[in-house]
């Protein structure tokens, strides 16, 4: 019994082990990285290794002594390649503004050989300031400042975490917004998929089947198309504003896209599926004859409805919800193309990180931040769907 | 009493029309003779579905989905079929049923967090500007919809079937190739049809890690809401809704022949 019993288990595993490096290789590995990288911070330590080590026992009251400034315009005379040395640049100026024209002064000034006087290459090298910036950046290959600058912290000069200052970061607000529309969407959801998905469950035959695959073909439908529909139904000259025009309610169009109601609408759309099919597979499961009970024993329809179809169908909308306010939490396509520039979400932000400013630090930490909501309101709907599968 | 049937179906009719409305409401547009995408239409032509096999931009971009697709496709159904065989009947394996969380994490994944990690990690080892690295980052995202089918459909694979034919002398390899995945094969079908639709439909990734020569039809259509509107895209969505309802249907025929 034993043998077969192991012999099945290394089947499993090996016909396991393809999807497994995979998915370590392409998804866990990418996933790292990116957390990797909105931690670490490993360009002055790279490029500056004997100032690391030179400066680690420095008491910062005092200009550095000699052997460590011998050690600083070593490293700085091995940079000999010019990407590295922007690198450092771009990554020391980011902290103190000057280093740029620091920089390049001294590393014209050491092409050579020779002894070494850097206060007398420019006087900045005998104020503390800058060498203490040099020492934090070579402190750690590793940096909390993308992570704090994802919630709009920072640390201040004495080292501590503090809030940045009014207007320096949006990072707050738009997780507020990305929230304040994802949970507005959720609602939208409940509102119209809760009463549809009783209406589809109450009927049978092909008016069940004309319901449910009305959810179904837009969701089979390519987000891109749909996305594009309401384009074109939204805009200004869209079928919507002719239609309020031509009934004479409105005589200027009533701008419906690149604002927060045109995502709304259109992420309601992509989303509604998500609710209405959680909600509906609940309800099917109530024994039919529950209402007619609850009628029987003298309840009015609507206590009925309260007290017996609402509560039970509640499983079916947290499910719906939760499913729906994650989606919506990262959504990237909608926003970017139907709203506006005050409409985009964290995904948007993270996008313009990563593509357009180049600042992988930044881009990872957000999405970091974004990845660790997801996977949170992911493990509550797994530990809600478990437990029902346990109850059923 | 009267009144709620009335409403309901008010109800139902409004909902249906928010759900189909602007999808059928713009497929008119694509026969349009304009370069606007107005009502009313001031004539009738083909002209942007000449468009989309004539003009470099949109042929590229169908080559590509194809290409793509097909890759995608490959690649997705042999691993998570492979997957899927492995996981069968161990549910109640806390190891097992971790892994296939795991391998279902790429539906929940934020698509642009993924993105981000992609980018990164591709560009070290050259796959950033690649069909392969395209076709391996849609495989992460299409690979979940392969394990959900196949497993469903593997459930429904009676073991006493099996058994017996081990019990008349088959080998395993025979079992394996003879019973189960003949039996399994909608499954199989239908989530390589996932697959493919998965590949055809994405975008962010897309973004992240496809080079100017990779543009997809899905990228094409985002650039082209984002950039210049033109009726092309309703061209567009009028061949995806059409093979929507192909392939759904398809779907539902392989279904009804082989269940």
């Amino acid at each position: 019994m034993q043998r077969p019993a192991l012999r099945q288990r290394l089947t499993a595993v090996l016909l396991l082990a393809p999807l497994l490096a995979f998915m370590l290789s392409f998804f866990v590995a990418p996933l790292v990285t990116m957390m990797k990288s909105a931690v670490s911070d490993p360009v002055a330590t790279e490029a500056l290794p004997r100032t690391a080590a030179a400066l680690a026992g420095w008491d910062r009251a005092n200009v550095p002594p000699a052997p460590a400034q011998s050690a600083f315009a070593a490293d700085i005379r091995a940079l000999r390649n010019d990407e590295q040395f922007g690198d450092l640049v771009r990554r020391l100026n980011s902290t103190q503004s000057g280093f740029r024209s620091l920089l390049g002064k001294t590393r014209r000034a050491l092409d050579g050989t020779g002894a070494v006087d850097l206060a007398a290459i420019d006087p900045r090298w005998s104020e503390t300031s800058w060498w203490a910036t040099i020492a934090d950046a070579v402190a750690s290959p590793w940096t909390d400042k993308n992570l704090l600058a994802a919630v709009d912290l920072e640390r201040n000069t004495a080292g501590n975490i503090a809030a940045m200052p009014e207007g320096a970061s949006a990072n707050r607000l738009i997780m507020i917004r990305t929230f304040v529309t994802a949970a507005l969407v959720t609602l939208a959801c409940i509102l119209i998929g809760l009463p549809y998905a009783m209406v589809a469950a109450s009927v049978e035959g092909w008016r069940r089947q004309i319901l449910l695959g009305a959810v179904l073909l837009p969701l089979w439908t390519s987000l891109l198309v749909r996305t594009a529909a309401w384009y074109i139904v939204l805009q200004d000259n869209g079928l919507i504003n002719a239609a309020l025009k031509g009934l004479g309610l409105t005589s200027t169009p009533i701008p419906l896209m690149f604002n927060r109601l045109g995502v709304i609408i259109a992420m309601t759309h992509v989303l509604l599926p998500f609710m209405v099919l959680p909600i509906f597979s609940v309800l099917i499961a109530i024994p039919r004859n529950l209402m007619p009970a609850a009628a029987s024993l003298g309840a009015h329809p609507l206590r009925a409805f309260l007290h017996v179809l609402l509560p039970l169908s509640m499983r079916g909308v947290v499910s719906g919800a939760l499913l729906v306010f994650m989606a919506a939490l990262g959504y990237y396509i909608t926003p970017a193309l139907i709203g506006g520039a005050n409409d985009q979400m964290i995904s948007s932000v993270i996008a313009y990180y990563a593509t357009a400013a180049a600042n992988w630090g930044m881009a990872g930490a957000l999405g970091l931040v974004l990845l660790a909501m997801t996977i949170l309101l992911y493990a509550v709907y797994i530990r809600l769907t478990a437990a029902e599968e346990r109850s059923a | 009493m009267t009144p709620l049937p009335i409403l309901k179906l008010v109800f139902a009719a409004l909902v249906i029309l928010f759900l189909l409305g602007p999808l059928i409401a713009v497929l008119p547009l694509s026969l349009t003779d304009s370069v606007f995408l107005n009502y009313p239409i001031p004539g009738y032509s083909t002209r942007w579905f000449r468009e989309l096999v004539t003009a470099d931009s949109w042929r590229l971009s169908i080559v590509n989905s194809l290409l793509i697709g097909a890759g995608t496709t490959t690649l997705a159904t042999l691993l998570g079929t492979l997957a899927a065989l492995g996981l069968r009947g161990r549910r109640a394996s806390l190891v097992f049923s971790t892994l296939r969380t795991v391998f279902l994490l790429p539906m929940v994944v934020p698509a642009v967090v993924l993105g981000v990690g992609m980018q990164l990690m591709f560009s070290r080892y050259g796959l950033t500007n690649t069909y392969l690295g395209v076709i391996i980052a849609h495989t992460v995202v299409a690979v979940p919809f392969v394990l959900v089918n196949v497993s469903s459909a593997l459930q429904g694979v009676d073991v006493r079937l099996e058994q017996a034919a081990a019990s008349l002398g088959a080998a395993p390899a025979t079992v394996l190739f003879a019973v189960t995945l003949p039996i399994a094969l909608p499954g199989i079908i239908s989530g390589a049809l996932f697959a493919f639709a998965t590949s055809l439909d994405e975008v962010v990734l897309t973004l992240f890690v496809a080079g100017p020569n990779q543009r997809t039809l899905a990228r094409q259509m985002f650039a082209t809401i984002r950039e210049n509107i033109s009726p092309a895209i309703v061209s567009a969505a009028a061949v995806f809704i059409v093979g929507t309802i192909v392939l759904s249907l398809a779907m539902l025929a392989v279904r009804r022949r082989l269940a």
